[in-house]
């Protein structure tokens, strides 16, 4: 969306009042469309039109006006318009502090919720059950509140969460594009819920009641656009009250959308600037209007994807705060066989609802998770269901999960047990499937493998059908490609060409460690395709995402990315071959089971990946071309792992092979912690070895190149702020390098070449090395796309993802007119920084280490380093104080190094804090320290601190060793609830040094588009 | 038992055969999500097979209070799934034990969304219901079993009725039930209005002797064309009272006015139909059930002009007299199924009851 061909005009600059003022007085724009960018775009909005700046710019607000935001936005004001129209609202009042919070909680009885106004995702919200939980809550809630203000309200926890996407153009015609039932209960986020579309288990008077009572809402608020409202509705009468209503394109929108094929965003677009419903054309059909409600003909599941694989540590309960990073959406005719692809397209290790685990619990074990509220509580009803050991009805006493749901998912279990009893007669095979059962899943059931069940099933001619999304129930003849799966029908209604046709593989759900940057990949590896004139068909199953858009490919294929859907439409569609090096490491560990099956993979050979990914032939790889890597070894047992670290001497770096992101990757640094990681963190098979590496502390370097294994080009290097052992998507990388040498250059260039030839790559790869004392060692090779392939692109303006398709097809570098080597680097400088969601995930420690966090990533440009590190840091979310107090509690080993960053921040005027034995260190420099109590000393004493707002940032290193941590995550936990800065490596602590003493004498704002960079336009910063 | 629905045309699709119950009838299909209790017991299905594209049916049983006649009037019902386990908390009995209890025929895990191509593609047509392993010559008969004309009588009430207000001075509505839905009766008895439910044969002269304030004209099975006598009747009262008339009713109140009615392709049965009111030049969504329409083409040089148009196809869906307090539209105001966005028309008959 940041590319330059989407938009006349594209800034990447931080989304801050100052940073667009400063953008709008240079474009002068007409209008401001503010709410098709999330919250983050209305409060943006409601800040520049409250400073002033709209107006003195004279640009007008598009679409939904700043009163009917605000309207929808202030508690105070929603609660009044609702009072108005007769809607009903839960009992509840707005509280700046925490007395007036207990006296009202009182007054209405628990629980309560708690929801801070203004806010993403209900950061800082949560239900409470008694006095004490609730000024915890309210606490956090306030500091969260752009406005201090916090919603106490009654809890109908246990109800069924209903919502409405609708739409109103200015003639006030009024539409809803769909409705969406929770499979989850009010009181889990309806981001953390599964959700079904549309509602199952209303009557056509309930579905009525709420569409008419959002209609009359959006009229009363006098929305331009798009809205979302949501109910909780009485399950044992036809009581209701509105919960939340969001004046804006949404999470909720977007699943909307891809669930029924109405472009939401792209019609709130056309109203914003004047068109009204019955004039804008369905995209779909192309013969009626977008003012129409559209008709499902099947069902659809959302289901989000948690970062507890990352965060194991983390509380897995969910409430009103969201947890998931993404989500997964499927389609099917009906709930079972939707929720079975949705679970198989999680990637978290299951294919169907049963979780390996569970299988070790006991009945008592299984019945009494049934009551927890988490990511697993819908494998654990499955268990119970399997097991028989709870009734449809008991089950739905204990989790308040409408009845309806839990007999769909008694089909499912009722087939596993009867597949599980009986031979796999014809009758059963169409019964499995006709439930949605994956082969896998029948092969783990019956005891074959997924490969015999295939050909089993092949020769009983049991095949999917692909049935089209068209909006309209196939009412209308569609123009759609848009196609889903399902064994419960008897026509199949794709109709293939002869084309020379494709497959690009997308990367499924946006987790930790595989964002947004891997369908970006995909989706220009399409538009590559459509270039050189043959189909591109994309299979996804991520609804976020702009590759799941209907317009995007020739077809596109809603399905869940494993070998069994990913061939089904492959014997369908019959194309040349498929692309997996696009989709992340979601569609590289696909290559092999296709390959396999007999499909092309074009690009880099599937052993050539193997060789890559596979330690010891990569091993091979190095040897043969000389490359040196840090000393390691691959171990398939416990006590392998405690020789092999012992000789290569700690600390070491362990990890799983075949990773991404830094899966369960930990640095360890005695034999203790490594047993504990050994038994805790991996399963270690002979299938599964665990990789054991010299822990190398130096500077990290990163490439991107395209290759056509002759020639390689390589479009820029990225170093890395943050040393060595601080995970790549978690490190502020800067483009083009800074500090490294011309013969570690010529080394990397070099070493890239020779790793691109040795491994034939046709098409990306991504290389990490860590120099060390000028010498370049690698750590890993990924022979596919990687994150910051549209960093690269963006900033160096070469179409990266496009070469690399028509060299995965065959052409070679030559032909394209490119040369050998690294592309000079560009006059200006670019920073790419992390951007983590700690705030929602509660236990989690924040420090950074080799497991990556992050969540996303913003980027900073500008001609200099300073400023564009400077716009990167704010961006991502870091609230750099320019004045205050900054607290030191490093270990022992950073001392030395604290000592001169300390004095650096005292001359900058920074008060300086810090526990008594860094203070004493400090204070030999002649440096006033306030001396703090440690955490377990005076129990409060630096927490109290965080909390009253004494102190402004704090720098903090990890002291060794995993269990002797608690202070440290205490205060890291206290930075994140209360806001405050908090680094835990001492390489950013001084790029923000950096960045404070040059905008001191610096402007703080100065932006350009990025066609003017890339153009080589206004370099007079 | 394994069943089937056959076309006209020859096409086949397989299912589940509910109850081992034949049928013969004109397939349509419906497009609404929810409500289909209330599409099962909408009287303007009799004589045809009605098929739902909602793949899921039945997922919250049935309820006596979303019946919308004293029976089901449908030949046969296809569907997707057939959902055993309803849940809600009105649910009373299970959609099997309703069909089985009405003995409706009903075949289902039927890929309905190839049924509906085939109709969208080639038009409304005869279809039957059998068992899988039906003989030919059975098949054979059950095509040859006509499609039913009188269906009006069929399913109007047979003897009249009063739903009286609760004011005494109330405005008093004569209801020509032609297989009026019950949510029809209950919205005008919700104005405030005290009624008067008539057989469909009922006279002209009987209904100007009980001299009501307004007349209205209901829903209906059928083609308009079949039924030329009511139309007679209709002729009779036109300029008497307040007339306003919904679906059939609205059919037949043109051609009382001399316009003429046209089958449609495959109808619009749905709850998500937009129709635009030229008056005001607002969009509505409307909950639709017909197959046929009336003629644009014929009402030029009537007295009557065009108020509502479908945003689809630009059908004609409202019109009005120039002169005299009548109007009627093509889709279903009282919802039940469907969206409640239209009941301002029930408001417009008020005020044209009150003289107003």
């Amino acid at each position: 969306m940041t590319d330059t061909h989407i938009a006349d005009r594209v800034y990447i600059e931080p989304l801050t009042p100052e940073f667009l003022e400063e953008i709008i007085a240079k474009e002068k724009p007409d209008g401001l469309l503010a709410t098709l960018g999330g919250q983050a775009g209305l409060n943006l909005a409601v800040q520049l039109s409250e400073r002033g700046i709209l107006e003195k710019h004279e640009v007008e607000l598009l679409g939904t006006s700043l009163t009917a935001i605000k309207k929808a936005e202030d508690r105070e004001l929603f609660k009044e318009t609702m009072q108005k129209l007769g809607e009903p609202i839960p009992e509840s009042t707005i509280v700046e502090d925490v007395p007036a919070a207990v006296e009202f909680a009182n007054s209405i009885g628990y629980p309560v919720i708690v929801r801070p106004a203004y806010t993403m995702g209900g950061t800082g919200g949560g239900i409470a059950d008694n006095e004490e939980e609730l000024i915890d809550i309210v606490i956090k809630g306030l500091n969260y509140s752009m406005i201090g203000q916090v919603l106490i309200e009654r809890s109908v926890a246990g109800w069924k969460e209903i919502e409405y996407e609708v739409m109103r153009d200015g003639n006030d015609n009024c539409i809803t594009v769909c409705n969406m039932e929770n499979f989850d209960p009010v009181g889990v986020h309806t981001g953390d819920s599964i959700v079904v579309a549309p509602s199952q288990t209303l009557t056509d008077h309930e579905y009525q009641m709420l569409r008419s009572a959002s209609l009359r809402i959006i009229r009363e608020l006098g929305i331009e656009g798009g809205c979302n409202a949501q109910y909780a509705l009485d399950p044992d009468s036809n009581r209701y009250y509105v919960i939340e209503v969001n004046p804006r394109v949404s999470r909720s929108s977007a699943l909307a959308s891809k669930a029924t094929g109405y472009p939401i965003a792209k019609v709130s677009a056309k109203i914003a600037i004047g068109y009204s419903l019955d004039e804008i054309t369905n995209a779909v059909t192309q013969k009626t209007k977008a003012c129409f409600e559209p008709a499902l003909d099947y069902c659809v599941v959302k289901f989000p994807r948690w970062p507890f694989d990352k965060f194991v540590y983390a509380d897995r309960t969910l409430g009103t705060q969201m947890k998931a990073t993404g989500e997964v959406m499927s389609i099917d005719r009906h709930f079972e066989g939707a929720i079975l692809k949705a679970a198989r397209s999680l990637e978290i290790g299951v294919h169907r609802l049963h979780m390996e685990k569970m299988d070790e619990w006991d009945d008592a074990r299984v019945k009494k998770n049934l009551a927890r509220i988490n990511d697993e509580r819908i494998f654990v009803i499955a268990e119970a269901l399997r097991r028989g050991i709870a009734s449809v009805d008991e089950i739905h006493e204990i989790t308040k999960v409408d009845k309806w749901f839990i007999n769909k998912i008694k089909n499912i279990t009722d087939v596993e047990v009867l597949l599980a009893r009986e031979p796999l007669t014809p009758k059963h095979m169409l019964a499995a499937k006709n439930v949605g059962l994956a082969d896998v899943s029948i092969a783990e059931i019956t005891g074959k493998s997924a490969d015999e069940i295939r050909t089993i099933r092949k020769s009983m001619n049991i095949l999917p059908c692909y049935k089209m999304v068209d909006t309209c129930a196939a009412e209308f003849e569609a123009a759609t490609p848009y196609y889903y799966s399902t064994f419960h029908a008897q026509q199949d209604e794709v109709e293939t060409s002869t084309a020379r046709k494709v497959v690009v593989l997308g990367s499924g759900p946006i987790r930790i460690g595989q964002g947004v940057e891997f369908d970006y990949c995909s989706v220009h590896s399409v538009w590559a395709l459509k270039e050189m004139g043959i189909e591109a068909i994309i299979i996804n199953n991520n609804p976020e995402t702009v590759s799941t858009d209907f317009d995007i490919s020739d077809r596109l294929y809603f399905e869940p990315l494993t070998t069994e859907d990913v061939l089904n439409i492959i014997d369908k569609e019959k194309p040349e071959g498929v692309i997996v090096q696009f989709g992340g490491q979601t569609a590289i560990n696909l290559a092999a089971s296709l390959q396999k099956a007999g499909v092309k993979v074009f690009g880099t050979s599937v052993d050539d990946i193997d060789r890559a990914e596979d330690r010891e032939r990569f091993d091979e790889v190095l040897t043969q071309t000389k490359i040196p890597r840090p000393l390691g070894i691959s171990v398939t047992n416990l006590d392998d792992a405690i020789v092999g670290a012992a000789n290569i001497g700690y600390p070491v770096m362990v990890r799983p092979s075949y990773v991404l992101g830094g899966r369960a990757m930990e640095i360890v640094y005695n034999e203790d912690e490594l047993r504990d990681y050994m038994s805790r963190a991996v399963k270690v098979t002979p299938d599964h070895p665990v990789l054991v590496d010299r822990y190398m502390q130096g500077t990290e370097v990163e490439v991107d190149g395209i290759s056509d294994g002759v020639d390689v080009v390589i479009p820029g290097i990225m170093e890395h702020v943050e040393r060595a052992g601080v995970h790549s998507g978690d490190s502020i990388a800067v483009y083009p390098p800074r500090t490294l040498s011309s013969k570690v250059i010529y080394t990397i260039i070099d070493y890239t070449k020779r790793l691109a030839v040795a491994l034939h790559v046709k098409g990306l790869l991504n290389i990490q090395f860590v120099v060390v004392n000028d010498e370049v060692f690698i750590i890993e090779v990924n022979p596919r796309s990687s994150r910051t392939v549209p960093f690269l692109s963006k900033v160096t303006d070469i179409k990266m993802v496009n070469l690399a398709t028509q060299i995965a097809l065959g052409s070679t570098l030559k032909e394209l007119g490119y040369r050998s080597g690294l592309v000079p680097p560009k006059p200006y400088v670019a920073v790419k920084a992390p951007v983590f969601s700690f705030a929602k995930m509660t236990d989690v420690d924040i420090a950074l280490g080799p497991e990556m966090k992050s969540t996303g990533e913003v980027m900073g440009i500008d001609y200099h380093y300073a400023r564009a590190l400077y716009k990167a840091i704010i961006g991502s979310g870091i609230n750099v104080p320019t004045k205050g107090c900054v607290l030191f509690t490093v270990a022992d080993k950073d001392k030395e190094e604290m000592m001169q960053l300390a004095k650096a921040f005292s001359e900058l005027d920074f008060k300086i804090a810090a526990t008594e034995g860094t203070a004493k260190a400090i204070m030999s420099m002649g440096i006033d320290v306030e001396i703090v109590g440690k955490v377990h000393e005076r129990s409060t004493d630096i927490i109290e601190k965080i909390k009253n707002g004494n102190i402004d940032m704090v720098i903090n290193t990890l002291t060794q060793g995993k269990h002797s941590l608690k202070d440290g995550f205490k205060i890291r936990r206290a930075t994140v609830e209360h806001g405050i800065a908090c680094l835990t490596s001492l390489d950013t602590a001084w790029e923000v040094l950096r960045v404070l003493s040059f905008m001191r004498e610096r402007r703080l704002v100065y932006s350009l588009a990025i066609q003017d960079y890339v153009g080589g336009g206004d370099d007079l910063a | 038992m394994k069943g089937k629905l056959i076309l006209e045309d020859g096409s086949v699709f397989s299912g589940e055969l509910l109850n081992n119950i034949k049928a013969t009838g004109e397939v349509v299909f419906n497009t609404s999500m929810t409500g289909y209790q209330e599409s099962l017991t909408d009287p303007s299905y009799c004589r045809q097979i009605l098929t739902l594209t909602y793949p899921m049916v039945g997922n919250y049983g049935i309820a006596d209070i979303f019946m919308q006649s004293r029976k089901s009037f449908v030949n046969g019902f296809v569907i997707g799934e057939l959902c055993e386990e309803g849940s809600n908390w009105h649910y009373e009995t299970s959609l099997a034990d309703f069909l089985t209890k009405q003995g409706i025929p009903c075949l289902y895990n039927v890929d309905t969304r190839a049924v509906t191509r085939k109709i969208r593609s080639a038009g409304t047509m005869k279809g039957i219901i059998v068992p899988d392993d039906a003989a030919k010559t059975e098949i054979d008969e059950l095509f040859a079993v006509p499609i039913k004309k009188d269906v009006v009588m069929e399913v109007t009430t047979p003897e009249a009725y009063t739903m009286e207000a609760e004011q005494a001075d109330a405005p008093f509505v004569v209801a020509m039930d032609f297989g009026v839905k019950q949510n029809i009766l209950k919205s005008l008895h919700n104005l405030g209005c005290r009624l008067e439910v008539v057989p469909a044969d009922t006279k002209a002269e009987d209904i100007l002797a009980m001299n009501p304030d307004g007349i209205f004209l209901s829903n209906g099975p059928g083609d308009p064309a079949d039924v030329p006598e009511i139309v007679e009747e209709i002729k009779k009262l036109l300029g008497k009272k307040p007339i306003f008339g919904i679906c059939l009713g609205h059919q037949l109140l043109a051609r009382a006015l001399g316009a003429k009615t046209y089958k449609l392709k495959f109808g619009h049965r749905g709850s998500n139909q937009p129709v635009k009111n030229l008056l005001t030049g607002r969009v509505q969504i409307s909950s639709q059930n017909h197959g046929f329409a009336v003629d644009e083409d014929s009402l030029k040089d009537l007295p009557l002009e065009v108020t509502h148009i479908n945003v689809n196809d630009g059908t004609v869906e409202g019109i009005r007299h120039t002169g005299m307090p009548i109007f009627s539209v093509q889709y279903h105001p009282e919802a039940s199924p469907g969206p409640d966005d239209n009941m301002y028309l029930f408001d417009e008959f008020w005020t044209m009851l009150k003289g107003e």
